[in-house]
């Protein structure tokens, strides 16, 4: 039985009898007849067993990567997330509040995501971070846009070495303001931003320039003070890894005007892809540009530290049209994971993760090399997580192989990148142990 | 005056004193990273897992969720999310699935969304619907992103959307960022005023955006005749689904010649809203616009499920991979558990539990436009401001009751209004111990009610100083710090 709603108990009939009402029917006589429908044609509700034991079996086919080993990146990543970040993330007091509009009895939830915006912008090393977009996909949509508003130009120039999925999305926000994303080849040794190219590219209608590092292939940009230079006065656009920042320089420190990225790397579970957490950072001269919600500290009547959402005149449910953005619902509950997460593994935790990141990237990379045919990594940038491997076979046979050894393979990227051809994205995190590593290289071996 | 709320001072993780020092600094490979890409220093504090338990388990505690107390929050459908949906959505099958695994590795995933698109099919009386989008107003987007290109592939290009001044203000935003003018038209007796629809519209008008039942709660009965005017026009329909938990099974935005509809997984079906998300907010459309949809569609080949990308007409992507998979998870384990009639009870008991609370409270507020409502209604405050208070007062002064405040100060054709929609999941007991807190409100000290709350975490907080201060992270506060420190300095000497 259905137990989320009362039957319809004497309760229920008290209540009509005292509206003076002798049938639910007569709630809804103000629905004229010829828009009624009788009823949903679904089936009949199950019990929670039932429904358990369904959804289970339904589910029961997919092969998640805490089952099968994985070397799948590309933008979402398998990771550790300690006990005690779902411990207090699932915490029914943040998960079933809504957004934090009456701050008095929310404050639970704004410290926290004060925490979070604290976090990412020592991560990132901005000024100003908001309390979360949707994912890096539409952190980079809004990206553009907001480059557009600073620096007026219908141009956004985006290195073609970033993820094929974020800039799609990037596309269709850029389509809405009638802007032009334009691509800058990547450098055919390193992957990394081809800056003549670029140099090439930039005129007066270009609003912005946007890298990321690492970038799709991995592979950390080594030209940043270039480019920096060769954007000049436009807005420059810089994408991150959060968990790399623990080690590699921030892009607030490389003259970002405004970051973006996934937190997903920090305490949020893959999922399929969503949900997911957007970062999303600007230099604070911009702050009134930005998009997104914000928490700010204050007081209360009493003089207490306090904390509530402001600077809400950007945002669409006071300024409607006129909004920095439509975002309303984000992903609250994961700033409040990724704080949880960033705070659980601490300055030493975070850095020696990222650490271990970057050795089983060179431990890999170097025995994928060492099989005949293979070479790993094909640029020559240096890595954080994930390479391109040059195979000397088709990646989707050699993953058809792999799948029968209970093994996800690397992602074919010649779909998007038709130059690179036999080319798979291979991501390994601090998951994997060498004896994994070995279980691929013998899959790998066992096909030549 | 039951209820008291756990009131800390909870320091900010970064003003923790505990650190473990870190002692493996130097064993990176050096010929990894070069040392010029390294960052020199990392600002972080390092604390016993012990320490951060406790501290997120106190701020929980100074957090109001439904958990805790009715959330009568208009049209935010604020119902109690049923744990059976937490316990799926977190299985490994679920949480531990990566975007670009193989396609056959994740039919159990394709089946379970295929299954959900048919079921909101039904729902809204459409033909196809897309689970990509990540939210309510992301719904929105992709739905005027639709509206644009149905009408440039018909070589027009119209540039205004037109909406009731009481719309959600997301409904503008999105419309304005595809890129069209809006125009608002005033309502009349709290519905669209048909006349002045019928001038606003023209042969620029690409798209209509409506909710029905409305932000008042009043079902716009000349809906029909909106359709035909927008469609006489040539522009298209848009249904906002936030206020779908009225009309479940009754009605259909489909049945009501909408073309586009998006649905608010985290409103009607019941999953968790985190604080302000994830939520989800797939898009439906009927036939003729279905090749519009996002990429990639769920398709059916044999008997085995496939991502499909070939679709030249599609819109491209809202956002990356397939929607929010953890949350659909949620909302299709909910509409399995209701079935078909169980939904429709929800939206039965809805609009009972509206109408009832509404009838409770009439006498002690003013209650603009009309009588039957369906899942919300809307009170004026403005009688409040005789005795020198407003309608935030009254809300503030409820939370020290244990009941989250009503949507405030909207829809804004309404004075000092107060938005109540008490969902189906409130008890009769619930509903009469909230009309009885509004009473005792009433009827106390306004200067009680004016400094109110004083029972939760904070007494009023000064919104304006954090506006002024703007104080946005630790950094921002010790730098704020910092000048008032040397200001001191400066002023002694």
């Amino acid at each position: 039985m259905n137990r989320a709603v009362m039957e319809r108990s004497e309760c229920s009939a008290r209540m009509l009898s005292e509206l003076g009402l002798s049938s639910i029917d007569d709630l809804f006589i103000d629905i004229p007849k010829e828009v009624r429908t009788g009823g949903l044609d679904l089936p009949g509700g199950m019990d929670e067993l039932e429904l358990s034991r369904h959804v289970r079996h339904l589910l029961s086919s997919n092969k998640p990567v805490s089952d099968w080993l994985s070397f799948l990146g590309g933008g979402v990543y398998y990771h550790h997330i300690p006990a005690a970040v779902n411990s207090v993330a699932s915490r029914s007091e943040f998960m079933t509040s809504y957004t934090p509009y009456q701050s008095e009895i929310s404050q639970g939830m704004l410290q926290a995501l004060f925490e979070y915006q604290s976090f990412m912008a020592e991560l990132t090393r901005i000024d100003i971070i908001n309390s979360s977009m949707y994912d890096a996909s539409t952190a980079l949509g809004e990206a553009a846009l907001m480059s557009h508003r600073i620096s007026g130009g219908n141009r956004f120039l985006v290195s073609r070495a970033i993820s094929p999925e974020r800039l799609a999305v990037a596309r269709l926000y850029a389509k809405g303001a009638d802007l032009e994303i334009a691509l800058v080849d990547y450098d055919k040794e390193s992957g990394l931003v081809d800056t003549a190219d670029l140099d090439a590219k930039m005129s007066e209608d270009v609003c912005g320039v946007c890298f990321e590092t690492p970038n799709f292939f991995g592979g950390l940009e080594t030209g940043w003070k270039e480019i920096r230079e060769v954007t000049g006065e436009k807005t420059l656009v810089i994408g991150a890894n959060p968990l790399a920042l623990a080690l590699i320089k921030p892009p607030g420190e490389m003259g970002a005007d405004i970051v973006y990225g996934d937190a997903q790397v920090l305490g949020v579970p893959m999922n399929l892809g969503g949900p997911s957490i957007g970062i999303f950072g600007c230099r604070s001269e911009h702050l009134r540009k930005m998009p997104g919600r914000l928490i700010g500290m204050t007081e209360d009547a009493d003089g207490r530290r306090s904390y509530c959402m402001t600077l809400q005149t950007r945002e669409q449910h006071i300024r409607r049209s006129k909004a920095t953005s439509n975002i309303c619902t984000n992903e609250a509950l994961l700033a409040v994971a990724v704080a949880a997460h960033i705070a659980v593994l601490g300055r030493a935790g975070l850095r020696s993760t990222a650490r271990r990141n970057v050795q089983n990237m060179s431990g890999l990379a170097k025995c994928i090399d060492s099989i005949d045919g293979f070479s790993a990594p094909a640029f020559d940038a240096p890595h954080f997580n994930e390479f391109v491997v040059r195979a000397p076979v088709e990646i989707e046979a050699l993953n058809r192989s792999l799948r029968e050894k209970r093994i996800h393979g690397g992602l074919a990227v010649e779909r998007w990148f038709p130059e690179l051809k036999n080319c798979a994205l291979v991501a390994t995190t601090e998951m994997h142990t060498s004896e994994d590593h070995r279980r691929l290289i013998d899959g790998l071996e066992a096909m030549m | 005056m039951r209820y008291h709320q756990a009131v800390y001072e909870v320091p900010l993780l970064f003003e923790g004193c505990e650190s473990i020092p870190d002692d493996h600094e130097d064993d990176l490979n050096p010929n990894a990273i070069p040392v010029e890409l390294l960052r020199t220093s990392l600002d972080l504090p390092d604390l016993p897992e012990r320490e951060v338990v406790k501290h997120f388990t106190n701020l929980s505690q100074m957090n109001f969720g439904v958990d805790n107390g009715m959330y009568p929050l208009g049209s935010c459908t604020m119902k109690y999310n049923p744990k059976i949906c937490d316990d799926i959505s977190s299985m490994d099958t679920v949480a531990h699935m990566h975007p670009f695994q193989d396609e056959s590795t994740m039919q159990g995933a394709l089946a379970l969304m295929a299954e959900l698109e048919e079921m909101l099919c039904e729902i809204g009386g459409i033909d196809a619907v897309s689970l990509q989008p990540a939210a309510g107003a992301q719904g929105e987007y992709t739905g005027m992103q639709i509206v644009r290109a149905f009408h440039e592939s018909r070589g027009e290009t119209r540039k205004e959307v037109v909406l009731p001044d009481t719309a959600h203000g997301t409904n503008p935003a999105s419309a304005a960022m595809v890129g069209y003018d809006v125009l608002d038209i005033p309502s009349k007796d709290g519905c669209v005023d048909v006349d002045a629809l019928e001038k606003a519209i023209s042969d620029d008008t690409a798209a209509f955006m409506l909710t029905n039942p409305n932000t008042l709660g009043l079902f716009e009965r000349d809906v029909r005749e909106i359709a035909r005017i927008v469609h006489d026009a040539g522009a298209l329909l848009y249904y906002d689904g936030a206020n779908l938990n009225a009309i479940m099974g009754k009605t259909s935005p489909g049945m009501m010649d909408f073309d586009i509809v998006h649905f608010n997984l985290h409103k009607t079906f019941a999953t968790p809203h985190g604080g302000g998300g994830p939520g989800a907010g797939p898009v439906g459309v009927k036939r003729h616009l279905e090749e519009y949809l996002p990429v990639p569609r769920i398709v059916r080949e044999g008997d085995a499920f496939a991502l499909d990308y070939d679709r030249p007409k599609s819109i491209g992507k809202v956002k990356a991979f397939y929607g929010n998979f953890a949350v659909l998870v949620r909302a299709y384990t909910y509409i399995k558990m209701q079935g078909g009639e169980g939904l429709e009870r929800v939206s039965e008991q809805a609009v009972l539990n509206s109408n009832y609370l509404k009838d409770k409270l009439k006498d002690l507020f003013e209650m603009p436009y009309g009588d039957l409502r369906k899942h919300e209604f809307v009170l004026s405050g403005r009688s409040l401001k005789k005795r020198g208070l407003r309608t935030m007062d009254f809300a503030k002064r409820l939370l020290d009751h244990g009941f989250h405040a009503p949507t405030v100060y909207f829809p804004l054709i309404v004075d000092e209004a107060l938005m109540v929609e008490p969902t189906e999941t409130e008890t009769k007991d619930t509903l009469d111990a909230f009309v009885e807190s509004c009473r005792q409100i009433l009827s106390e000290d306004p200067e009680i009610v004016r400094t109110a709350p004083h029972n939760t975490a904070r007494s009023r907080i000064d919104e304006v100083k954090a506006a002024r201060d703007m104080i946005l992270s630790w950094k921002g506060y010790q730098a704020k710090n910092a000048h008032a420190n040397d200001g001191q300095r400066s002023s002694r000497a």
